[in-house]
């Protein structure tokens, strides 16, 4: 099962006004792991999300996804493997109706009609949105657009899902049955977030960013009590950690 | 609620009739264009002083309407907002032509006036017959029959990208007119100075966010082939459609109804 692992190899990256955003950056991600990615704004983030999907080519360095090094040529194989979800849903729902939307990528695969209704109506329905089909996206809620982007990637049947920000403008219902939704899936999962809590519920790894480094990359638990490395990296233990702040008082 | 924001619903609005489902919406969209075209180039083609000849052609357009079941206010606010280009363009027809051509009784007027009037009913008819294709079959089915209709694939995704962004580069103007409001409070609206940046800053953003939408769509697996779902075969139906109403503009061309009825009313001459 090789091709759901993710190497990269001394990743770096330098944007043409010759900012360097990432440098030096090695770690391999195995079948089935759950890896969030977190840091302070700026920390690097979204551009190594972009260098998983090939959005971004490497400065320096290799990504390989599964038994393909990321190249132009195995370009389109890797999207095929890595679904991603970007972190505005309105940037990703561009199609007239929902429905329409998510068979935007199994069209794009070359399937027959009846093998994309298919899939799209079972996407829809694993993120709960079946009913939604006919609605443009545009009038739907934050967490109603969250679940039909979700649904346009899985309706590609990705090995990967690359989530960025998944939680970012929810309220905590629909935060909730968000990471439900991302429990109950067997993907390998990479998740760049600021909620650390989510982090708690669903990766059991954590990758620290810095400045365009890496300066941790272990278990969530150790990471979230190592309380030098979060102020390092601007972030804070999750509230799940923090314990209650009544009890403390007293 | 800003008046660009209310306009910008009522595009909104003309989208989602093409999800109706009436029978007109059922009809091919290669039939719909078609037709479309042919009364487009009908009404162009009638002489540059016909009015009576043209008031038969309305028949098309409020039948469309009926038929797909179309409200009205959001496809006239439509056709109002291009209503003043129209006026500049034939807005000096009345100065250049001075020529009398109708007298009533002391009163004459002019064939520049004539000739502005005609102007005016042919670009209603126009507006709204294309507003009616949009709302009863949507950009991208209307993209699909382009393409059926052989159109070069290139201009066909030209168009649905134009349209796309249109909505990318309104929504961000109207946050940035928005955020502009919050914070004037002399409330004289934008100042030539500040439209410079207000542009600027536009222009990069939507650059942005189309870049973004660019991308998602690579992600999932786009080649530059557009892949559309509703596939529609034609059927009988649809050349009915077509053959019918062409036969209906053909015979408004050549007869002048409108004055044949009149005659039919008053007695002959």
């Amino acid at each position: 099962m090789s091709h759901h692992i993710i190497e990269i190899n001394n990743l770096e990256y330098i944007y043409p006004d010759k900012t360097k955003a990432l440098s030096g950056l090695s770690f391999r991600i195995l079948h089935g792991e759950s890896v969030a990615i977190v840091g302070a704004n700026g920390a690097g983030k979204s551009t190594l999300l972009s260098h998983l999907i090939g959005i971004l080519v490497p400065t320096a360095g290799t990504v390989r996804i599964g038994d393909y090094p990321l190249t132009k040529q195995t370009l389109p194989h890797i999207r095929r493997t890595v679904g991603m979800v970007f972190q505005n849903p309105d940037d990703q729902l561009f199609m007239p109706t929902v429905f329409e939307d998510v068979a935007f990528g199994p069209l794009n695969l070359g399937l027959p009609l009846p093998e994309v209704e298919k899939r799209v109506m079972s996407a829809l329905e694993t993120v709960g949105a079946a009913h939604l089909r006919e609605r443009p996206p545009y009038k739907l809620s934050g967490g109603q657009k969250r679940s039909v982007a979700i649904a346009s990637v899985l309706s590609m049947l990705p090995d990967i899902l690359v989530l960025d920000e998944p939680t970012a403008g929810l309220d905590a219902k629909a935060r909730r049955q968000l990471i439900m939704l991302l429990k109950s899936f067997t993907h390998t999962k990479i998740i760049a977030t600021h909620d650390l809590d989510l982090v708690l519920d669903l990766c059991e790894r954590t990758i620290v960013l810095s400045d365009g480094a890496i300066i941790a990359d272990r278990p969530t638990l150790q990471i979230f009590s190592d309380e030098g490395l979060l102020a390092q990296a601007h972030l804070e233990k999750p509230i799940g950690m923090q314990g209650c702040p009544i009890c403390s008082i007293k | 609620m800003s008046k660009m924001e209310s306009y910008w619903l009522d595009l909104k609005q003309l989208d989602e009739m093409a999800g109706n489902r009436t029978v007109l919406h059922r009809i091919h969209p290669c039939a719909k264009l078609l037709t479309t075209v042919i009364f487009l180039t009908v009404v162009a083609s009638f002489s540059k002083y016909e009015i009576s000849g043209l008031f038969p052609m309305f028949f098309y357009p409020i039948f469309l309407i009926i038929l797909g079941e179309l409200p009205l206010g959001p496809i006239s606010n439509r056709v109002l907002l291009a209503l003043p280009f129209v006026i500049f363009i034939g807005i000096f027809n009345p100065l250049l032509d001075q020529n009398p051509v109708v007298q009533f009784g002391p009163f004459f007027i002019s064939g520049g006036w004539i000739s502005f009037l005609s102007i005016l009913l042919r670009f209603l008819l126009a507006v709204t017959a294309a507003l009616i294709l949009v709302a009863t079959c949507g950009i991208d089915a209307i993209g699909m029959a382009l393409l059926q209709l052989k159109v070069p694939k290139v201009f066909v995704i030209q168009l649905l990208f134009m349209y796309r962004y249109l909505y990318v580069l309104l929504e961000e103007f109207i946050r940035t007119i928005r955020a502009h409001s919050l914070r004037s409070f002399q409330g004289e609206g934008i100042r030539p100075r500040v439209w410079g940046s207000l542009l600027g800053q536009l222009l990069l953003r939507t650059i942005d966010r189309a870049q973004r939408i660019y991308q998602a769509m690579l992600c999932r697996g786009f080649d530059g082939e557009i892949r559309l779902i509703r596939q529609k075969k034609l059927v009988g139906m649809d050349i009915v459609y077509f053959l019918g109403w062409s036969a209906f503009f053909i015979i408004i061309r050549l007869v002048n109804v409108t004055q044949w009825l009149g005659t039919l009313l008053i007695g002959g001459y």
